[in-house]
């Protein structure tokens, strides 16, 4: 009894240099999920961010039609590289609201005539209030939004081509 | 030369450009007038996680984001919330991840109660033999 107990040493030290090395050689998962998916819109107002869209508020999200509402900031650069697969998705009919998070009407409005415009309205949150109440961490994010404005999907980080199919077909299932 | 501290100059004003130029939420550097409120948002800002810079807490950390959830903390709090309630608002929406005071009743977060005094009972165990032995040698 006594001579196994002898080796429980090196077993615990085993274990805590397995639970190290893995620390060390998997990168640590940082992605935050919302916990508000699968719940309705929380209640927002947000003002215009540009002259040229409409503010968005969550009535604007529960007209029976999925929609997409996409986080982004003029100062991410992720955000300039999903705007082509965002205009492609505008293309496609999807509509796409969105919320400009930290920033100035002059910021907006140079990013959008710099790399394309495909909503239909931006609200802006120069607090990130509406960004906590989404439980959304940063720039860029998309949420799928089905008709009666419950939250069907959250997409972390920047939309790439590969997504854009399955953005497609979970706002056809959310319809 | 000229060219050259310009450029220095340009190395250390581009990082500060590259977040966001808007100034912070109206109560995220700013004390409630309520030094009762004030202490109350304060111990719950120790508590809460930033989700920028994640092993900080809000209080600590000067990522734009945290500022913004402090000011919701002192806003929510100037306003009658108890600093639980506050903490549940942001639990619903991120997860028990976002608290650094976990409950013990959850199916994940139980382990980091239990393990300490697992390990410190485990820790007894084994000091018990050696003590039996010194005595046995005197």
């Amino acid at each position: 009894m006594s001579r196994w107990l002898l080796w429980l040493p090196l077993v615990l030290f085993g274990i805590f240099f397995a639970a190290v090395a893995t620390g060390l050689i998997m990168p640590k998962d940082n992605i935050i999920e919302s916990k508000m998916v699968g719940k309705p819109m929380p209640a927002f107002a947000l003002p215009a961010a540009v002259e040229q869209r409409p503010g968005l508020s969550s009535a604007d999200l529960t007209k029976g039609k999925p929609t997409l509402l996409n986080i982004f900031a003029s100062w991410c650069v992720p955000c300039i590289a999903e705007a082509p697969q965002l205009l492609a998705l505008q293309q496609a009919g999807v509509e796409i609201n969105a919320i400009a998070s930290r920033d100035t009407p002059e910021d907006i409005a140079n990013f959008l005539n710099r790399w394309g415009n495909p909503y239909a309205r931006i609200g802006t949150d120069t607090t990130s209030k509406v960004q906590l109440e989404l439980g959304s961490s940063g720039v860029p994010e998309t949420f799928v939004i089905d008709g009666d404005g419950i939250i069907v999907h959250q997409h972390i980080g920047d939309i790439r081509q590969e997504d854009i199919a399955k953005l497609i077909e979970l706002l056809e299932d959310a319809g | 030369m000229k060219r050259f501290l310009v450029l220095l100059i340009l190395c250390f004003t581009a990082p500060i450009a590259a977040q966001t130029g808007l100034p912070p939420a109206p109560y995220a550097d700013r004390q409630l007038d309520d030094p009762k409120q004030e202490a109350a948002a304060r111990d719950l800002m120790e508590e809460l996680r930033c989700l920028k810079c994640q092993s900080q807490s809000i209080a600590d950390s000067n990522a734009p984001m945290a500022g913004d959830m402090r000011s919701q903390v002192r806003e929510r709090i100037a306003a009658g919330e108890t600093p639980e309630q506050v903490r549940g608002w942001l639990i619903e929406r991120y997860g028990n991840w976002v608290s650094y005071n976990p409950p013990i009743a959850s199916a994940v977060t139980w382990p980091l109660w239990i393990a300490p005094i697992i390990l410190l009972l485990a820790a007894l165990w084994l000091a018990r033999g050696r003590f039996r032995k010194t005595k046995d040698g005197e």
